[in-house]
């Protein structure tokens, strides 16, 4: 396809607490295409923000901590330009939506005034000029200009997250990181602002990495799907490849959590277990305690030199146990999983 | 036999600044023993209202409600504390319905408690075999509901509400705070438990996929008003009324084949203070016209399909 906007590799976040290290998010690789919306699937606490917040640089410092990675945008890593630079991109050339329209807007300034702002901190125009665009804005998103001097608590929760868009739009830019935009929403306003979300996508042309939970609204707008669980990138891949060859039995868990409308069966067929607690994640692969195709190939390890303190004796070589690396089986279809190797992979490849 | 709960022409208004807030309007629902009636709905329709007042969590300002053929409507406050080991609750949020003093164990023996007549050991073996029944293991006996996640804590939750042996539960949203892969394994446990028990479930929710997998009839309500009831199957392949079918259209389906097209319904919910007599969809129905702001009746199209639409058969007719 086009070229690359955005491309992590190998980031590494964590939060250092007072009592414990909590291992977020664990040496992803992601790459984001001109135009392409990227859907960020996984459950509570599998580190979907903050991948999300690592590349707008809005984590939490201290305790959150980036241990290793890049983060290039344009050609740029994001993780190494001074603040003053990333102030130039954050709003203006990446822009996020929160989650909770509620709490995203500031209750004592009208919205008008909200976007405007936005647009008068990254152009050089007037206020009357950057009040114009505010309005055109709000039209853009279905909300009539007349209401530009209304206040957030005067508008519904739909409205308000229209107004979250229609703000991170504001300065048109080249990526949308949007965080569970419609989670807060009922099903027929929810319907409403995806269909917008997604015209507006189609216009402008902007690239959007979507978190949600909800793989019915990533099979509604998404190009391409990554699947995070316990800070790891499980499976990516085209839309196509994770919808009808789901291949990581975390992904094939997660479709079959969910009760199907056209299904008959009277059981769902949930993933036993719980997500592992970050703070202890799982040596080896993560998903082995609660993996329904888990065998004794699943555990391997590999001898590690431990560290040697000067002066002292060399101990012996310590069993390490390994994850799976990530596996293209089939082409921009990635799997980390000890069910596949780069043999059979490229034998299947070969077959095709 | 008569049903195990019957509700007939329910209401309940909210004194406020503005009017009477109409939260729940004229609602008639029976419910026979067993089985599951689902409640939808979008935020503000008065779907909790509706459960909330059938257990006396809120007064009602009219109408009747029946339990195993007993008037139950105005109850003495010995009648209700009997009342209540035969009705109980599930609450959406695990995280603010349990109090954070109290540990595992001692929360779910507090009904056992209020109730009387059992020993503390005998309790402490009740509670016991209650945390089986629902699968929470022994260990979290003296544990603290912050220690435990979400889906454990709707575990305990359940087991309050179980504790009684009651015949009747209302289930409001009891697993919208839960991630899909806890949501399916509440959601059996659930319905493990009324094949066991013989439980009625009443089943408040706005997940449409959640109900249609879990109830017998489902109905749908709109601004305090029932707008459309069928059993769960029926309601999903013979969608009679326009606010049914925009619901269900909406929901986003997690497949990337036979895409339907959305009917995108404008505007927002409206105002429930001193709603207009005619249908409250009116103002959002892309088939509203004049006869709409008449007073709407609740027809039976089919046996057991009930709409309250007045041009429902126009609408399904064109089609």
């Amino acid at each position: 396809m086009s070229e690359t906007l955005l491309e992590i590799k190998n980031l590494a976040v964590e939060y250092h607490t007072d009592s414990a290290i909590i291992y977020a998010v664990n040496n992803i690789n992601l790459t984001v295409k001109k135009g392409e919306t990227i859907g960020l699937v996984g459950e509570t606490g599998a580190g979907k923000t903050t991948i999300a917040r690592s590349i707008l640089r809005i984590l939490p410092i201290p305790p959150a901590k980036v241990i290793s990675g890049e983060i290039l945008f344009e050609d740029t890593d994001v993780l190494k330009v001074s603040e003053a630079q990333m102030r130039k991109i954050r709003g203006n050339k990446i822009a996020m939506i929160f989650q909770d329209p509620m709490t995203a807007l500031n209750p004592i300034e009208t919205v008008g005034f909200q976007i405007a702002e936005t647009i008068k901190i990254h152009n050089k125009i007037s206020r009357v000029e950057s009040h114009k665009r505010a309005c055109d804005m709000l039209e853009m998103v279905g909300i009539p200009m007349e209401r530009f001097s209304d206040y957030p608590h005067q508008f519904s929760g739909g409205m308000k997250q229209r107004v979250v868009i229609a703000m991170a739009l504001a300065c048109n830019p080249e990526l949308l990181l949007a965080d569970e935009p419609t989670t807060a929403l009922d099903v027929t306003i929810q319907a409403q602002v995806l269909e917008m979300m997604q015209s507006l996508k189609e216009k402008l042309g902007t690239s959007m990495i979507l978190i949600t939970h909800d793989l019915g609204v990533v099979a509604d707008i998404c190009d391409s799907v990554a699947v995070v669980y316990a800070g790891e990138i499980v499976e990516r891949g085209t839309i196509e490849h994770i919808f009808d060859h789901a291949s990581h039995p975390y992904t094939v868990g997660l479709f079959g959590s969910l009760p199907a409308l056209e299904s008959t069966e009277r059981r769902l067929s949930p993933i036993k277990g719980l997500m592992p607690d970050p703070t202890y994640l799982p040596k080896g692969c993560r998903f082995y305690e609660r993996c329904p195709d888990a065998s004794d190939n699943c555990v391997r390890f590999a001898a590690q030199e431990p560290a040697q303190a000067p002066g002292e004796l060399a101990a012996a070589p310590e069993e390490i146990a390994i994850a799976p690396e990530e596996i293209e089986i089939a082409p921009g279809h990635f799997v980390k999983c000890f069910k596949y190797s780069k043999k059979t992979a490229e034998a299947a490849r070969e077959g095709e | 036999m008569a049903p195990l709960l019957e509700i007939r022409n329910l209401k309940k208004y909210f004194k406020t600044g503005g009017g009477m807030l109409h939260a729940v309007d004229g609602i008639n629902v029976t419910l026979s023993e067993g089985k599951t009636l689902g409640v939808v709905g979008e935020s503000g329709c008065g779907k909790s209202t509706l459960g909330r007042t059938i257990l006396h969590l809120l007064d009602a300002t009219d109408g009747q409600i029946l339990f195993e053929g007993k008037d139950i409507t105005n109850p003495s406050k010995k009648e209700l504390h009997k009342l209540r080991e035969n009705m109980q609750i599930i609450f959406q949020d695990p995280f603010s319905s349990l109090n954070p003093r109290m540990s595992v164990s001692a929360a779910i023996m507090e009904p056992l408690m209020l109730k009387g007549g059992l020993s503390k050991s005998d309790m402490l073996e009740e509670t016991r075999l209650l945390m089986d029944t629902v699968g929470i293991a022994r260990r979290f006996e003296n544990a603290y509901p912050h220690e435990l996640d979400g889906g454990r804590r709707q575990r305990i939750g359940i087991a309050r509400a179980l504790s009684l042996k009651p015949k009747f539960i209302v289930c409001d949203e009891p697993v919208s705070a839960l991630d899909v892969s806890i949501q399916a394994q509440i959601i059996n446990l659930m319905l493990d438990l009324q094949e066991e028990r013989g439980l009625a479930y009443m089943f408040v929710t706005h997940d449409l996929s959640v109900v249609k997998y879990i109830s017998d009839d489902i109905m749908v309500m709109y601004l305090g008003q029932m707008v459309e009831k069928a059993p769960a199957d029926e309601l999903f392949r013979n969608t009679l009324h326009p606010y049914t079918k925009a619901l269900l259209s909406a929901i986003p389906i997690p497949s990337i084949h036979n895409k339907t097209k959305r009917i995108l319904l404008t505007g927002e919910i409206t105002s429930p203070v001193n709603p207009k007599p005619g249908c409250r969809f009116v103002a959002r129905c892309p088939y509203a016209s004049e006869e709409c702001h008449e007073l709407q009746t609740l027809e039976e199209a089919e046996p057991g399909h009930f709409v309250s639409c007045c041009k429902y058969k126009e609408i399904n007719n064109n089609i």
